[in-house]
């Protein structure tokens, strides 16, 4: 079957001035296409450029470098009034749930807002009715419209967060993180809710998260990234059954096991810190904490090359 | 905030936007707090006064009672007499005209220019925030009483003169504040939301920024009015304000100083009018602000 992608970073790259000529090395040189009706998962630990790569992908941060593609035409640098219409194609659902909601603004005015930003109702009546409409699909009645945010829950709170990124009857949703901020048992909810949306509306996730446990429940496809770069991307069973990447193999190693017959005797740990983005390794940036490194890691960056159908970024299987 | 959880009925439906209307605004007011309406109606009786002066007192501004100069308290003259002899009481109304304008004008005046300079600087930063920020900065380099003397001074006497003059010297401490304010919204998810819908960069600032910043602006408001009466007493004081036989409470303050021992009912009249007017409006703004959040709304 061919996949149609439908939105695509070429060669993105993010970097962040600091003070005296530094620079942060947040996303570098990814190259990532995100198809139709899928949901890709972006995982990594804190700070590997997760957020701003799906940032960049929509363009709430404008990347240094590169360019995102979305159906095939080229968003970056676009002007901001043609970019508004790809704008409604694209939307996010973030993380905390209790930040990204407007304290002074009832739950109308806050779903209200995407559908009065691009007229899509005439009347203020149309625009009531439709997000009493997107609150049912989302689980809230018409009984919470005129509420704010703190009287909600966590999980409510986040289902208005989504019910505002479906408003506008999206293709692309960036979800940064959408259950970390949640209670175990909401998030279970808010996953189901997450993947019945897709199937309703046949939307496309780049989905967010440093919980593998998640990830695989929810998606199609997983993509490793480590310190700004692209490690491992293939299918979540084919990764989760055989990670190549020492990294993915240390990360799936480190999901806690319930069962305690189940867990092996040696656990792959990963030991020292993540290197600074101000001043990222040579070659792989892997290579220092990895326990295969040889010299030629050292020195050459590995490129990404598809291995057993997926792609993989480490000199080891070359 | 406990507390204001607690009496949230869960399931009770609402059925219209009590937060932003006038009539839930004022219902509010009336039902949670009582000192704001007390204060409210303060503030009323004094603007009355200053509108219907003439009709509310039998004596001129200006009419000298020649032989009852620094005369007590008495029935003709409730509050006493000053030092030529005219009703402290009649002085007091008329004086509440130029006090209360002076007071409410040019703070409104700087709030606003303020409070827009202020977030403009703060949420599109760069150049205009370095522009804005840098004549801020020199309007506050100065002494403010200074400042509003030189002006008054190259504009002439006149109560506009003084508006203009009070709100020149305030409107950069208020910007100051607000673009902080401003700093820290600017940054929270919820306007990074805003973004990603693309509402436009005005819309925020007005939609997200400026009711975000309402807590603050309240403070300020009713620390504002105070220190303008004050300054407009001052700038009366030295000849730069209003001009004799005209009267205002900061100028009646300023003259009964010297008779405090022989006539102290002089200053402290006008002194206490000052102080009801000032907790009026501190009280007031207490209770708006705690109407106008969410987070403190009770059912």
């Amino acid at each position: 079957m061919e996949k149609n992608a439908l939105i695509a970073a070429k060669k993105l790259t993010v970097e962040f001035s600091l003070s005296g000529n530094k620079k942060v090395h947040a996303v570098s040189d990814v190259s990532l296409d995100v198809y139709e009706h899928e949901v890709l998962a972006l995982v990594g630990e804190s700070g590997c450029g997760k957020s701003t790569l799906g940032k960049a992908m929509v363009q709430l941060i404008r990347p240094t470098g590169g360019e995102v593609s979305f159906k095939g035409t080229p968003i970056t640098g676009m002007s901001r009034k043609a970019f508004q219409e790809y704008r409604r194609q694209m939307q996010i659902v973030f993380q905390d749930p209790y930040a990204s909601l407007d304290p002074r603004m009832s739950v109308r005015d806050i779903v209200a807002e995407p559908l009065e930003t691009h007229c899509v109702c005439p009347t203020k009546a149309e625009t009531t009715e439709r997000v009493v409409e997107l609150l049912k699909a989302v689980g809230l009645t018409s009984d919470h419209l005129y509420r704010y945010a703190h009287q909600f829950s966590g999980g409510q709170r986040q289902r208005i967060g989504i019910a505002r990124a479906i408003a506008l009857n999206p293709a692309f949703i960036v979800c940064d993180e959408p259950v970390s901020a949640l209670d175990v048992s909401v998030q279970n909810q808010i996953l189901n809710l997450l993947k019945d949306l897709q199937g309703r509306f046949g939307l496309t996730y780049l989905f967010i998260s440093h919980d593998l446990s998640v990830v695989r429940f929810i998606a199609d496809r997983v993509c490793v990234m480590f310190l700004g770069k692209l490690c491992e991307l293939g299918d979540t069973e084919t990764i989760y059954e055989k990670p190549m990447h020492p990294y993915t193999r240390f990360l799936l190693d480190a999901i806690p096991k319930a069962d305690p017959h189940q867990r092996r005797g040696e656990r792959l740990l990963l030991s020292g810190e993540l290197p600074s983005p101000v001043n990222p390794p040579s070659g792989c940036r892997f290579h220092t904490r990895c326990p295969y490194a040889t010299g030629k890691c050292k020195a050459t960056e590995p490129p990404l090359h598809s291995v057993e159908g997926r792609l993989v970024a480490c000199h080891l299987y070359e | 905030m406990s507390e204001a959880k607690k009496s949230t009925p869960v399931n009770a439906p609402v059925l219209y936007d009590e937060q932003n209307t006038f009539r839930g605004v004022s219902k509010r007011l009336f039902r949670e707090n009582k000192i704001a309406v007390v204060s409210l109606i303060v503030i009323l009786i004094f603007l009355l006064g200053a509108v219907f002066a003439p009709w509310l007192t039998e004596y001129g501004y200006e009419d000298i009672d020649a032989i009852n100069r620094l005369g007590k308290p008495s029935k003709e003259h409730l509050l006493g007499t000053d030092e030529l002899g005219r009703d402290v009481l009649t002085r007091m109304l008329y004086g509440s005209r130029i006090s209360l304008l002076v007071g409410i004008v040019p703070t409104v005046i700087s709030m606003l220019a303020g409070a827009a300079l202020g977030i403009i600087a703060g949420y599109i930063g760069g150049r205009v925030d370095s522009i804005i920020m840098r004549l801020a900065d020199i309007m506050l380099a100065f002494p403010s009483m200074l400042l509003a003397m030189v002006i008054m001074y190259t504009l002439g006497d006149g109560i506009i003169n003084i508006f203009l003059a009070l709100a020149l010297v305030n409107w950069a401490s208020v910007a100051r504040i607000v673009r902080s304010e401003t700093l820290k919204l600017r940054e929270t998810e919820f306007v990074e939301a805003a973004r990603s819908i693309g509402v436009s960069p005005f819309k925020i600032m007005r939609r997200h920024i400026m009711p975000n910043c309402i807590p603050s602006m309240i403070v300020l408001f009713t620390l504002n009015i105070p220190s303008a009466i004050l300054s407009e007493s001052s700038l009366s004081f030295l000849g730069l304000g209003i001009q004799k036989p005209m009267a205002s409470w900061g100028l009646m303050v300023n003259t009964g100083r010297q008779y405090l021992y022989t006539a102290p009912w002089m200053s402290l009249a006008p002194s206490i009018a000052i102080m009801l007017i000032v907790l009026a409006f501190n009280f007031l703004g207490d209770g708006l602000r705690d109407v106008l959040d969410p987070h403190l709304k009770k059912q």
